[in-house]
Formats: structure tokens, sequence, C-alpha cells
């Protein structure tokens, strides 16, 4: 709990009032350029079908009583639920839905800004952080699809091989850089998050440009390129 | 890995067809290989690439392509291997599918 | 010359089952393997790559209608997805988004992010998600075939719920996390993932059809899959205030009615489904008269 209020003292310093249930995390704040909905997630929260499901309603709610109101999502989640209830319920369905509440949202002129306050990981990574049209980090934050000695594990590759590639690619290990490098991320900057996260909200463009920025960055060097000369192949 | 490369022949029936389509076989997984098949100017001769996950067997590749290439003499013909560790017996019966559908583009 | 095909998608590659799909000689692939796109991450950790980097796109005609297919090849790297397969696949759909075809196919069979290359793997489904968005709002369907051995899992078992329509066999899957992962965190108790039978009564066609995770059951047959396909051209699905709520409700009502099932016999049993232990090993026939019976249509 004191993580979410920390940054959000630091994002909205004009003020901000929110509410915690279980692990979802909602309310308003006040920006130079009016008001922003608040939703996300706080304690790590593993996301599966009732977290996924409960988002997706606070999400439907602004789009159907705050019309193009912009929408922070403060992000914070260990992943998907791992579970067998939520397999079986489907939670494959429950967290395309709530991407396609945020999708809805944004079709409808709501600005859709994210920021990692604590931790991203995987699939929760996936529903909550990347669905944005624009994504911040805090320096400290731990983004990761999979700690590496897990990693290790299941690709038979040694650690000191995976750690020591780490070091020159960006590619596969956990670190706030890497997804930055990768053009998934605005850069750090923690000092002028409040400002940052304003100019994001004012900025019009829903064009998803990520695979251009990781190749500017120099992350990615091949999916921009593909991407574009499929669009445009004969 | 371990990258191979071998040229054979220069072998003196020329096809009639020259654009001829890529042809790919196969999948790179695990005891599994793709071939893949191309034209190029190569004076007759038959030229192989092999990028192979499983090192030290340069003289079992280099034994089963030269009989491949003598039986089938292929001539300005480019061979490209992605190999995931697969058998020469695999490696074989890769190699003759490959060639079944290369063949199939020129003999009517 | 079409070549007649018995065998179903499962035991088929990727390119098998491309080629099978489509009308005879009418698949232009895009970036065939003889234009080497391949991965640039994997020589450096000592795996070799493939020429298409396990996934073929193109487009082609499937009764005669213009479509896009892509299709994951299962047998390199568990059809996972790097940054070159990820990037073809978002090419695809934001093709797809302008030149609209009556559809796009997705023959997925995949474990999700591939680990080698995690952080663009992930990157990319995102990537492939907004594509998928920016292809459905241009009102071209977008369909997904679950049929494989690998399943459709990870972040691409999320996006799948994304698209229009799923089409599912009985050994198909679809899913977020995997039985071995939820066993690896959890344990066995929660998740035994030698336990066939739980994992497709979990995760498997038959009981993604029943409630409504997948909206077409067909049998692993080349033409079946055809029909299955083509009933679902140039009908998209918009997605809207209205479709979005009532897929909201459609879900709430899920949560309600079965949030308390230990079990998908308890579902199957709550459905309407007089004896649940049948349905497994019931035939396509068998299982399709009870199940549209019970089915509830969302």
């Amino acid at each position: 709990m004191d993580k979410i209020n920390q940054i959000c003292s630091k994002v909205f310093p004009l003020g901000y009032k929110i509410s915690i249930h279980g692990d979802l995390v909602s309310g308003t704040a006040n920006t130079s350029l009016g008001d922003v909905a608040l939703i996300g997630t706080v304690n790590q929260a593993a996301v599966g079908v009732d977290l996924a499901f409960e988002l997706a309603g606070k999400v439907l709610d602004i789009v159907q009583h705050s019309p193009e109101l912009p929408i922070i999502i403060l992000v914070d989640t260990q992943g998907q639920q791992l579970s067998r209830r939520d397999e079986l319920l489907g939670n494959a369905g429950y967290l395309s839905h709530l991407s396609k509440c945020f999708e809805l949202a944004r079709d409808r002129g709501h600005r859709i800004i994210s920021i990692i306050y604590n931790e991203a990981v995987s699939g929760g990574y996936l529903a909550l952080g990347m669905i944005a049209d624009q994504s911040f980090a805090l320096s400290d934050a731990q983004i990761r699809v999979m700690a590496l000695p897990a990693m290790s594990r299941i690709t038979q590759i040694p650690l000191e091989r995976l750690q020591e590639l780490c070091k020159s690619s960006s590619i596969f290990g956990p670190g706030v850089e890497n997804y930055v490098a990768l053009g998934a991320l605005e850069n750090i900057d923690d000092a002028h998050l409040a400002s940052l996260v304003e100019s994001a909200i004012s900025n019009k463009s829903t064009i998803d440009n990520r695979a251009k920025l990781g190749h500017e960055r120099g992350g990615r060097n091949m999916a921009h390129t593909i991407i574009e000369s499929i669009i445009k192949a004969c | 890995m371990e990258s191979l490369s071998y040229e054979f022949g220069p072998w003196n029936i020329l096809r009639e067809r020259k654009n001829m389509t890529p042809i790919i076989v196969g999948v790179v997984g695990s005891g599994n290989l793709e071939i893949l098949l191309e034209d190029a100017e190569l004076h007759g001769k038959s030229r192989f690439f092999v990028e192979t996950s499983v090192s030290g067997f340069a003289n079992t590749w280099q034994a089963v392509l030269r009989d491949f290439s003598e039986q089938q003499k292929f001539s300005n013909t480019l061979i490209t291997i992605n190999d995931g560790g697969a058998t020469p017996a695999v490696v074989q019966l890769r190699l003759l599918q490959a060639a079944q559908q290369w063949k199939a583009q020129y003999e009517d | 010359m079409r070549i007649e095909n018995t065998v179903g998608i499962r035991e088929s590659t990727a390119r098998q089952r491309v080629l099978a799909i489509l009308d005879a000689d009418t698949f232009q692939e895009y970036l065939p393997p003889s234009e080497r796109v391949f991965s640039p991450h994997l020589k450096s950790l000592g795996m070799p790559v493939s020429f298409d980097d396990g996934v073929i796109i193109g487009e082609g005609a499937i009764g005669g209608q213009n479509i896009y297919i892509a299709a994951q090849e299962p047998g390199f790297m568990g059809g996972a997805v790097g940054e070159v397969h990820g990037a073809k696949l978002t090419g695809l759909l934001e093709r797809a988004a302008l030149r609209k075809p009556a559809a796009v196919v997705l023959l997925f069979d995949t474990g999700g992010v591939r680990l080698h290359e995690a952080n663009a793997g992930l990157i990319a489904i995102s990537e492939i998600q907004r594509a998928m968005f920016n292809a459905r709002k241009a009102g071209v369907p977008l369909i997904v075939v679950s049929a494989g051995a690998n399943g459709v899992y990870g972040g691409i078992g999320i996006i799948s719920r994304c698209c229009d329509y799923i089409v599912i066999t009985e050994e198909g899957r679809l899913s977020v996390s995997g039985p071995e992962v939820i066993e690896s965190q959890k344990g066995v108790e929660e998740f035994d993932a030698r336990d066939r039978a739980l994992v497709w009564r979990t995760m498997g066609g038959k009981h993604r059809y029943l409630i409504n995770e997948a909206q077409t059951f067909v049998k692993d047959q080349i033409q079946d899959i055809r029909n299955a396909l083509m009933q679902y051209f140039n009908k998209p699905i918009p997605i809207n205030l209205d479709t979005v709520m009532a897929e909201h409700q459609h879900l709430g009502e899920r949560l309600r009615k079965y949030g308390k099932a230990e079990d998908a016999l308890d579902i199957w049993r709550d459905l309407g489904i007089a004896n649940p232990v049948d349905i497994p090993s019931l035939d396509f026939d068998a299982f399709m008269t009870i199940a549209n019976q019970v089915r509830e249509n969302g």
C-alpha cells in the first residue's frame, strides 16, 4: 500500500484519491490538463479470472460514465494467476476481455498510459502494462518474463552463459533498461515522471510505435523492418 | 554450432529450366533438419552449406553429401541445411524428399 | 492438383497444414525461407535457426475467397514466439487491416513466448495484439484454429481470445498457463501435469467448446476445418460498447455459476449434462449432440 501512495504522490502532485479493494486500486487524480482515471493493481497481484473481471468492470465504468477521460494504469503484478481454477474457468477469455475493454476505451478517445511502479511479469504485464499507448516505469521496477535461473533450467543453457549474453543483449534478461531498449517503455526518468506523464496524456497518436523505437534504440534490429516490408509488399 | 561447406562436381548435365522455385523440406527440431534447394551460378557444381547444432561429424556429412551429389548430379544447385542433430538416415531421407520436389519442377 | 489429405492438422508440419487448407496452387508466401529472414539471437545460444523462424505467413484462397494465413511450426522451438516470428505475425495482420482479405486464418500451435528471446517475444505478442485490433477495426474477421499438439498457450492463448472466432478440435487446447508451469510453481496437488485426462478436461477442445471459450468444435479433418473457416469469412464481429458489455455479462455469469467448481466435471454437470464422466470418451457426433443441447451461446 505504501508503494501505491508513493507513486501516486510522485506522479500526481496536484492531488489524487484512491481506494483499494483486495489487489485492485482505482480512483482519480488531478493534473494540470484536468482529471484522469486511475486503475491498477497492488501487492504484486496475480491476475486471474476474478481480478481481470473486476478490472474490466472498472474500465467499462470509465467508458460509460467519463467520456474521453485519460486512464492511467498503475501496474504491480507477479504475472497471471497460476492455478487450476483460473485455467478451468478460461483465464485467456478474462485477460483478453480486459484488453478489449482498454482497446474499446482507446477507440472512444481515452488516452491509455501505464506506469510500472513495482513488478511487471509476463502475462500480467501483457494485459495491464503493454496495452497502453505509452508506458513508463520507475528505475527500480522489476520487469521480466522469467528469472534467469528458471530460464536456465528450462532452456538447458548454463546460467553463466545467459548472464554473459545479458551484458550485450536486451533480448531475454530481466530489467527495466532492456524493455526501454526494445521499445516497450519510455526512457527512465524518475525525477521528471510527473511532467512526462502529463506530456503523454496530451499526445494524440494511437499508432503502435514500439517496433520503430526498438529499431532506433538498437534493441530490436529486425522487427520494424520485417513489419514494414510485409505491409508494403506488392 | 558448427558450420560446414562442401562443393561437388561439376556435373555436365545442365538443366534446361533456369528459374527454379526454391524448395524447402523438413523442420529444424531435435533429431530433424530443414533443407533449402536453390538455383545458383556455380559453374555446374553442387554447393552445400550446413549449420548444425551437433559438432564433430564433418566426415559423416561429407560422405552423405558426396553420395547424394554423385547420385543426383544437380548442377548449379545451392543446398543449405539447418540441422538440429538428425541422424545420417534422416538426413538422407530429407535429401531424397528435397531431390524429388526439385526434379518435379523440370522433369515431365 | 489437390493432394488428397486424410491426415489432419495435428500430425502435419506447418507447411503441410497451409497447403492442405488452401485451394490448390493459390499459396503465395511472404518472406519465404529463401529470403533467409531468421532469428539473429539463436546462434549465440547454440541453437540452430529455421529460415522462416518457425512461422509461415502469406495469402491464398479457401473456397475461392482470398484470405491471409499464418501457421506456426510446432516442431521448431515449440512454436514459440521470438522477435522475427512475432514481427511476421504483426506484419501480416497490419497488412490485412489495409488490404482487407475475407479473413485472416491463424493456425496457432505454441507454448507462447520463446524464452531464448523472452523480452522480444513478450513485446511482439503485445504488438500482434494491437495489430489484431487494427484488423478487426478494419472489418477483417480473425479466425484462430487450435488443433496442434502444443496447444495454444501463454500470451498467444490470451490474444487468441481477442480474435473474432476460435475453431478447436478435441486434441486442441487453449489456455494461458501450461500444466507443467502450474505444477512446478504451485505443486502437484494444484495441478498434476502428467494427468492427461485432467489436462484435457481443463484446457482441451471439448471443455473449451462447452463453456464457449471456442465457438466451433470440429474433427481434425481438412475438409471439416475448411468448412468451419468458410462460415466466418466476411463476418467480422465489431468491438463496440454493446459487444464488449455483452461479453462482460457472459463472463460474469460464468464466474457466478461455475466460480466454485472444483473440476470440469462439476461445470459439465451444472450445464445439464447427465453423465459428465462420459464426455471425454464420446465420439464426435455423440459429443456434439449433447454439447449443442446444453451449450450456452455468448
